[in-house]
């Protein structure tokens, strides 16, 4: 995809970190290549942010070591990093004015002061702040308090960019607004972004792939579509977007990928790449989307996954539905509006099928 | 790496030294010399005694001892009446006149205190403005004698120590959230309830911070007692200071000075249960 | 209405009772009249009979030298502390504020005893050096009180954006903590100048006869019954508390945007 050359600008090789005996970082190994945009995404407390500050110098790790362009670093203090960050409260310098706190990571690299001038002035502009450049911080609102930061960092041209949880103080239109720059200032720039959030969505939105992390670990590497599409774990499935959970035994294999399963005494085609045995119990995963809901008459009997609708919610392009199936379980189905289907609208409390669209589920053995 | 180390223990190195040295070790010296005897020819001499306590009930001492704790009490006593209300009116004020207001009380609390209190001396005299306004206002017939009163001792220490109420009463009735007070009307209460129920209980911790700060002080300003309050009227301050300098019993000094400090530190961890069980109640709301 | 009306009675009543006894000081600093019960017309006379009095210029003399030398070695290492405290989590950041509450809330009285049992002990003679280490030590916890919680209103990220932007520590001290910190160290110079100058218990213990100070001076003057040559010393001492005051208000203010 975008990593053209796959050529790793940062690498995490067994890197280990604990606080007070509490493990924040384990075992983790990882490659972000040149030029991508990377999103480190988890809960909080996921060890996401210990990551960004790991890479910036901020904190030591107990082993381990980190590679920026294949020099090894860890042992290099943060100011002589070539790595930048966007703090998660800006961290401004209050008693500078927006110039002065563009200028400071080039005046600390003694460049000369019309070069200084003048970089300082492309970055402004670059982010439309040519006209607040004499004002304090103070002065100035969330977004552009955020863009000063950005610039701050960028016009050093640091080899990597870290970003931590930069968009989470900003109200909702504005964080949409922002993310669009953010991806537009990475594409001109050609610089490494590593953005860590804990917002599945704006993850989804902005990179080109996706970390997912928990307890110290990654969870899984993957472009946006496939973390989305193809969890290959129930930690991801579960944190990213909604989904529903099958529990499914294995009777027989068909051939080449696929299989017979009994889900909820129905039997169903799957596939999968996973080799599968007879009686091996498996969950099918599947999105809000891929469902499909099909009206019943209450006396029919049929060998299909049952239940009643129990809520319906316009959302505008779809309608969502929260069924309760005969044997207890909820599930949420977001069917795409169709005026001139007649069966449409169902009503709630009425019973229906559930069936979802074949080869779009995904098997996860039962760990 | 190694400049900012040392850059970092030469900062807390020297500050913990000169407290090591400055504070904690005299206070400890004294700790040990109150349970020590006194020697005419070395100050102290070293003979464990618990001695310098026991006397401290002699009624000799213990008179002055509990009349001091007397008028610390009843000053503590008026600046709370006086500060409150005077607090409570300021905070009710435009946010733009506060904080000329609060300087007004701060700048008292910066000048001198002796040549305050030397000022009080000036106003109590017998031909001073108090009794001169006095007389011209028909209430008294002739000067009253106020100087070398207790009277006079609680005046002064008012005077001097009631910004200490004014400030930390101001501050926490300040930091009350207005909603508050709007709630209690709306589900209600009268005026007086809500500030009984309301107020009252959620400045507590200002009061007992105020009266601290004026109590404490008040049993150690020898100097105040000293100008106005003659030979009867001494404060704890007056019995230590003549302790150490004028009788030269370190030992007894010592012990009445233990004595300040056990007190104050009950008080202080008096207000600081207070103040922890207001937070804890806050929480469990 | 009417209650209202009280509460601004109330606080006049309060501002009049607060501010007579500096006023009638004033007053007669400029009265004629040697007792001053009565306004016998304006004279300077004894702001002249101030100034020929050597003894009293000498303890003055005595009295700011004390309080220069206090308030900046005072604010020197007390603003290092704070900036200690601030920056750092260490063993002993307990004891050091442990420490610092005990002088803040020790009765002068107390401190001033067990600085003389230690000078005694260590067998330091009481004048400059004495009455120096104690006044340095009452200002140094208001020094680093000020300097520390004006300090805590800054986020501690941006000690860490000037490392990561390439600032040493040193240049992070230079260029971020100190101007971020300029107004309380220079509050907090002030306002241990005039602690350092009106200072009467702490001094009365722990200087000797080789070194008066003027607290101290006045003390013994005041003692014996009034003196208006007391009154123009006063009103000089009070003029100079708030002015150093109002500029110490000032100077917070100024900086309050940043």
């Amino acid at each position: 995809m975008l990593n053209k050359n796959q050529n790793s600008i940062i690498r995490l090789a067994n890197a280990k970190k604990s606080f007070d005996n509490k493990v924040i970082i384990n075992d983790l190994t990882l490659d972000i290549y040149d030029g991508e945009f990377v999103t480190i995404l988890g809960p909080s407390g996921c060890g996401k942010t210990t990551v960004l500050r790991v890479l910036a110098g901020l904190e030591t790790l107990d082993s381990g070591d980190i590679y920026l362009d294949d020099k090894c670093i860890t042992q290099v203090p943060a100011e002589k990093r070539n790595t930048n960050t966007v703090f998660q409260g800006y961290a401004l310098f209050p008693h500078m004015t927006v110039f002065e706190n563009i200028a400071f990571g080039l005046r600390m690299q003694k460049i000369p002061e019309p070069e200084i001038k003048q970089r300082v002035n492309e970055m402004l502009a670059i982010v439309k702040l040519t006209d607040f450049k004499d004002r304090q911080p103070a002065q100035l609102s969330g977004g552009q308090q955020q863009r000063v930061a950005i610039a701050r960092a960028v016009v050093n041209q640091p080899k990597v960019l870290l970003l931590d949880e930069s968009l989470s103080a900003l109200d909702y239109k504005l964080r949409k607004e922002m993310q669009n720059e953010l991806k537009m200032l990475q594409r001109k720039l050609n610089i490494t972004f590593i953005f860590v959030t804990h917002d599945q969505e704006e993850a989804l939105t902005m990179s080109d792939r996706i970390i997912v992390m928990n307890n110290g670990s990654v969870e899984q590497i993957g472009t946006p579509r496939e973390i989305y599409e193809t969890p290959t774990n129930l930690f991801v499935a579960k944190f990213i977007g909604e989904i529903n959970i099958f529990p499914a035994v294995i009777d027989s294999h068909i051939d080449e990928d696929k299989y017979l399963a009994n889900v909820h005494g129905c039997q169903y085609t799957i596939s999968t790449d996973l080799t599968l045995e007879k009686n091996q119990s498996v969950n099918i995963l599947l999105r809000p989307e891929d469902l499909r809901i099909k009206e019943l008459d209450d006396k029919a009997t049929s060998v299909q996954i049952t239940g009643h609708i129990i809520e319906r919610n316009y959302k505008g392009m779809t309608l969502d539905s929260v069924i309760r199936l005969d044997s207890g379980e909820r599930v949420q189905i977001s069917e795409f509006f169709d005026e001139d289907d007649p069966d449409f609208d169902h009503s709630l409390g009425q019973k229906v099928a559930v069936s979802w669209v074949e080869s779009w589920e995904v098997i996860l053995t039962n760990e | 790496m190694n400049n900012s180390s040392m850059f970092k223990r030469f900062s807390i190195g020297i500050l913990l030294v000169w407290l090591s040295v400055f504070v904690l070790l005299p206070n400890l010296m004294i700790i040990v010399t109150s349970f020590l005897t006194r020697d005419d020819a070395n100050l102290i001499s070293l003979t464990f005694t618990l001695d310098n306590y026991v006397r401290l009930f002699d009624p000799l001492y213990f008179k002055v001892l509990t009349h001091s704790v007397y008028m610390a009490s009843i000053a503590t006593f008026i600046c709370l009446i006086i500060g409150y209300p005077f607090a409570y009116t300021i905070s009710q004020l435009p946010k733009k006149i506060r904080p000329i207001l609060l300087f007004l009380i701060i700048v008292p609390f910066w000048t001198n205190s002796l040549i305050r209190t030397y000022g009080i001396k000036v106003l109590l005299a017998k031909k001073g403005l108090l009794n001169a306004l006095l007389l011209n206002l028909h209430i008294i017939d002739e000067p009253l004698r106020m100087m070398y009163t207790e009277f006079a001792v609680i005046f002064a220490l008012v005077y001097i120590l009631l910004p200490f109420m004014i400030l930390p009463l101001y501050s926490s009735i300040e930091k009350i959230d207005k909603s508050l007070i709007e709630a209690a009307k709306d589900l209600g209460a009268s005026k007086f309830t809500t500030f009984l129920k309301v107020e009252l209980p959620l400045t507590l911790p200002g009061i007992i911070a105020g009266m601290l700060l004026v109590f404490l002080p008040a049993m150690g300003m020898f100097y105040i007692a000293d100008l106005v309050g003659g030979a009867k009227n001494l404060l704890i301050g007056n019995t230590i200071k003549t302790q150490f300098l004028n009788i030269r019993d370190w030992p007894f000094g010592s012990a009445a000075s233990i004595t300040l400090t056990v007190f104050m530190a009950g008080l202080l961890f008096f207000y600081y249960k207070v103040g922890k069980s207001i937070k804890n109640r806050g929480n469990n709301a | 209405m009417l209650k209202r009306h009280i509460s601004k009675v109330l606080l006049l009543l309060v501002y009049i009772y607060l501010y007579t006894p500096i006023f009638i000081l004033i007053g007669n600093s400029f009265n004629a009249s040697k007792y001053g019960l009565k306004w016998n017309g304006f004279t300077t006379k004894w702001y002249e009979l101030l100034w020929n009095n050597d003894t009293l210029l000498q303890a003055a003399f005595n009295s700011i030298t004390i309080a220069v030398f206090a308030s900046s070695i005072a604010v020197a290492i007390g603003t290092l502390g704070a900036v200690a405290l601030f920056k750092h989590q260490f063993k002993g950041k307990k004891f050091i504020s442990g420490l610092l509450f005990v002088v803040m809330m020790s009765p002068d009285i107390v401190m001033a005893i067990s600085l003389l049992a230690l000078f005694i002990i260590l067998g330091l003679e009481l004048g400059f050096v004495t009455l120096l280490i104690s006044h340095i030590t009452f200002c140094i916890p208001f020094v680093v009180i000020t300097v520390y919680s004006r300090l805590s209103n800054f986020d501690n990220a941006i000690l860490e954006a000037g490392k990561d932007l390439g600032a040493t520590e040193a240049t992070i001290f230079k260029r971020i903590i100190l101007p971020i910190a300029k107004p309380a160290i220079i509050a907090s110079w002030l306002l241990s100048f005039t602690l350092s100058l009106d200072d009467v218990i702490v001094s009365s213990f722990v200087t000797g006869p080789s070194f008066e100070v003027l607290p101290l001076k006045i003390y013994s003057m005041v003692k014996v019954g009034v003196s208006p040559e007391v009154n123009a010393l006063a009103t000089m001492m009070i003029l100079i508390s708030i002015s150093f005051v109002i500029a110490a208000a000032l100077i917070n203010k100024s900086d309050k945007s940043v």
